[in-house]
């Protein structure tokens, strides 16, 4: 088993019985449900709309070298410098050379997951730079120096006499129980920020290959204003986040919202199409956008899961995983948690380390039924356990599928067994839950089925007689 | 090699096999139509549904501001507006004010009689947060989800509708449209060959739900959104 199995097993098995954490988690995704579902039924034909949704982005992916020559082309006429990341290093050594090249000290940044994927914030305070994170729930998890539990909600594991305390313990504030008043607490630390810092730092939820735009979804304002204020706004992101036209946001904003939220709309869809241009008041004077692989081709070049890269990072098919919601998100020990991040994970760090998350799940299909862009996530991770044993076979496994095709083939074999099995299980309760029971791994947790007392051709026998 | 043509190159090469299209079992065809262009054209079909008249689609934008908490008032005359103006000013004691100059705001602001910090060309942004409300036009109104179309050249840059604690928005009627695809089309009709270099649809007030997922306004931008449409 790798270390990261072995890290996942020990805490899946922790928080499943943490009975505190299950119940924060169903209270929390409860109301998210009831208004998800409230918004969906408002669609004319949310089917259809998932549909248009999954072609627009195949069309997307499938082309992709096309659509993301078109969007630094027009991104850059417009002033803008784009660069080009094979893998994380490479992409913080860019922003690194960036911030250098600028002298700056103090960086704002709104939420960015592929900043979490690339270990950013560590690379740049390992630089000497003060990084404050404005997205209220990443603040507080980089208050707690933990990572995001959700890639939606990234402090959905936490009450509010928890942030409180952080609070009291962080930033000496007074104690409270008003989720507005600890709002206001953050608002205000953080205000002053954004007019400081010398640079602002954001990810793209779309890239706008026909207009040279990025699109940054967000509800609380942090995210404009980090791309308002400061001097230099540098926006990092996958090459995976294009769209060919700008009129696809019609669909895919709407559906972002109901999918990851049950929101009708975000609170700001806010597209950025460049610097300040001539005639503009305010706004970055530079706007650096950093393009990330990480082995996003490695997914590519697989044809029958490339569309996990249509991926919006809605996070429906978090909230509706019943592994997820009994495991929690920090189990996973992913940048992306649940099913998404169970099928994409392996792509991007390695099958052998990491195929023991397509075994954590039901395969109820929950998450497939809940995704927007109707990626197959379910049959995705029965193929990463198929491509798992291909890649590196297991030879007792291998045996005794051998033996048991053997066997199954021939009839008067399968009696006998079945005759053996009849008597065994008389002796079995002796060693029932021992460990001298071959059947220990199941008999832990769940009762043996009882092989019953005539098999289907003794009684078809007994029946013609 | 550049890293732009490694990757490109990367691209291209795990292209070459061809991927299905997902929910189709016939791979020569996409079901709503020959291609993807084709598909997007259905868009509007799908998605919530908004009345033809003019009085649904004002209920429609009513229903959706009460929801998400913003401030919608369809007003008489240019009167009408100033005089709700001044009462919200009188209400939360604003000292000063930002805006841009434009028609309606010029106007509206005139009548306010109060110190009047500009957007249009570059200001100190310390300022603009000691601003007790900033006061700007819009690019449209969105009926199907309650939103206000903004960007940098029709609302004053793009910070004056998000930092001060108090947005208002000044509108006029016939920039009520039905849905997003609309509002998408608007875009492309009237700045198509000239983006603004920020763009963007204000759905409510700044909120967050980061905290259990309770219901907090004003997270980092305004806490309260008015629209004052005549």
């Amino acid at each position: 088993m790798s270390a990261a199995a072995e890290q996942f097993k020990h805490d899946a098995e922790r928080l499943t019985r943490d009975l505190r954490h299950r119940s924060l988690i169903q209270t929390a995704l409860k109301k998210y449900e009831a208004a998800r579902d409230a918004k969906k039924s408002r669609y004319r034909d949310w089917q259809s709309a998932r549909q248009t949704a999954a072609e627009i982005k195949w069309d997307a992916i499938n082309h992709l070298d096309k659509y993301l020559e078109e969007f630094v082309g027009k991104i850059e006429a417009r002033g803008t410098k784009v660069h080009w990341a094979s893998n994380g290093e490479q992409a913080r050594q860019i922003i690194l050379g960036i911030i250098g090249e600028k002298k700056a000290r103090s960086i704002i940044k709104s939420k960015v997951m592929t900043g979490e994927e690339i270990h950013l914030n560590e690379a740049l305070e390992k630089a000497g730079l003060i990084v404050v994170e404005s997205d209220f729930g990443e603040y507080i998890v980089q208050l707690r120096h933990e990572a995001p539990y959700h890639f939606v909600f990234p402090a959905m594991h936490l009450v509010r006499g928890e942030i409180s305390e952080l609070f009291q313990k962080e930033l000496g504030s007074k104690p409270t129980d008003e989720p507005e008043e600890l709002m206001m607490i953050a608002r205000q630390v953080l205000r002053g920020k954004y007019i400081t810092a010398d640079i602002g730092i954001s990810g793209a939820n779309f890239a706008i290959a026909e207009t040279g735009m990025i699109s940054i979804t967000e509800n609380e304002g942090n995210a404009r204003l980090t791309c308002a204020l400061p001097k230099v706004h540098i926006a990092l992101m996958g090459i995976e986040k294009v769209l060919p036209k700008l009129e696809d946001l019609a669909l895919f904003l709407p559906m972002l919202a109901t999918a990851g939220a049950g929101q009708a709309l975000t609170g700001y869809n806010s597209f950025y199409g460049g610097p300040r241009q001539p005639g503009e008041s305010d706004g970055p004077l530079e706007f650096h956008v950093v393009l990330l692989d990480n082995k996003r081709t490695h997914l590519l070049a697989d044809p029958e899961q490339r569309d996990a890269l249509h991926c919006i990072r809605c996070g429906a098919c978090l909230n509706v995983c019943p592994i997820y919601r009994n495991v929690g998100g920090h189990s996973y020990g992913t940048t992306y948690q649940g099913p998404i991040g169970s099928v994409i994970t392996p792509h991007l760090r390695g099958l052998q380390n990491w195929k023991h998350l397509s075994y954590a799940s039901s395969l109820c299909g929950a998450c497939t039924e809940a995704c927007p862009v109707k990626i197959d996530l379910h049959h995705h991770l029965l193929q990463s356990r198929r491509n798992a044993i291909a890649q590196r076979p297991i030879w007792w496994e291998r045996f005794a599928f051998k033996g048991f095709g053997f066997l199954m083939n021939r009839p008067a074999l399968v009696a006998i067994a079945s005759k053996l099995g009849r008597m065994a299980q008389i002796f079995h309760p002796l060693v029932k839950g021992t460990r001298f029971d071959p059947a220990r791994a199941w008999t832990r947790s769940r009762e043996l089925p009882v092989i019953a007392g005539q098999t289907f051709r003794e009684f078809w026998r007994s029946r013609r007689r | 090699m550049s890293e732009r043509e490694s990757i490109l190159g990367r691209i291209r090469e795990a292209l070459h096999v061809p991927a299905p299209v997902p929910g189709v079992h016939d791979h020569n065809r996409l079901a709503h139509g020959a291609s993807e262009a084709e598909a997007a054209k259905h868009i509007p079909e799908w998605l919530p549904a908004v009345g033809d008249s003019f009085e649904e689609r004002v209920e429609l934008f009513r229903a959706n501001a009460a929801e998400l908490k913003a401030d919608f008032r369809l007003l008489g005359d240019a009167r009408e507006l100033e005089a709700q103006l001044r009462a919200l000013a009188t209400a939360e004691s604003w000292k000063t004010i930002a805006s841009h100059s434009g028609e309606m705001t010029d106007r509206a602001c005139a009548a306010l009689a109060l110190p009047r910090l500009a957007t249009d060309q570059s200001y100190d942004a310390n300022e603009l947060e000691r601003c007790d409300a900033g006061i700007s036009e819009c690019d449209a109104l969105v009926a199907q989800t309650g939103s206000v179309l903004v960007s940098s050249r029709s609302a004053g840059g793009r910070a004056l509708s998000v930092l001060p604690p108090h947005h208002v928005v000044l509108a006029r009627r016939e920039q009520l449209l039905a849905d997003l695809p609309a509002a998408f089309a608007l875009l492309k009709s009237k700045y198509g060959s000239n983006y603004p270099s920020f763009i963007s649809f204000i759905t409510g007030p700044s909120r967050t739900g980061d905290i259990e997922r309770i219901l907090v306004l004003g997270a980092h931008g305004p806490r309260r959104l008015t629209i004052l449409c005549v």
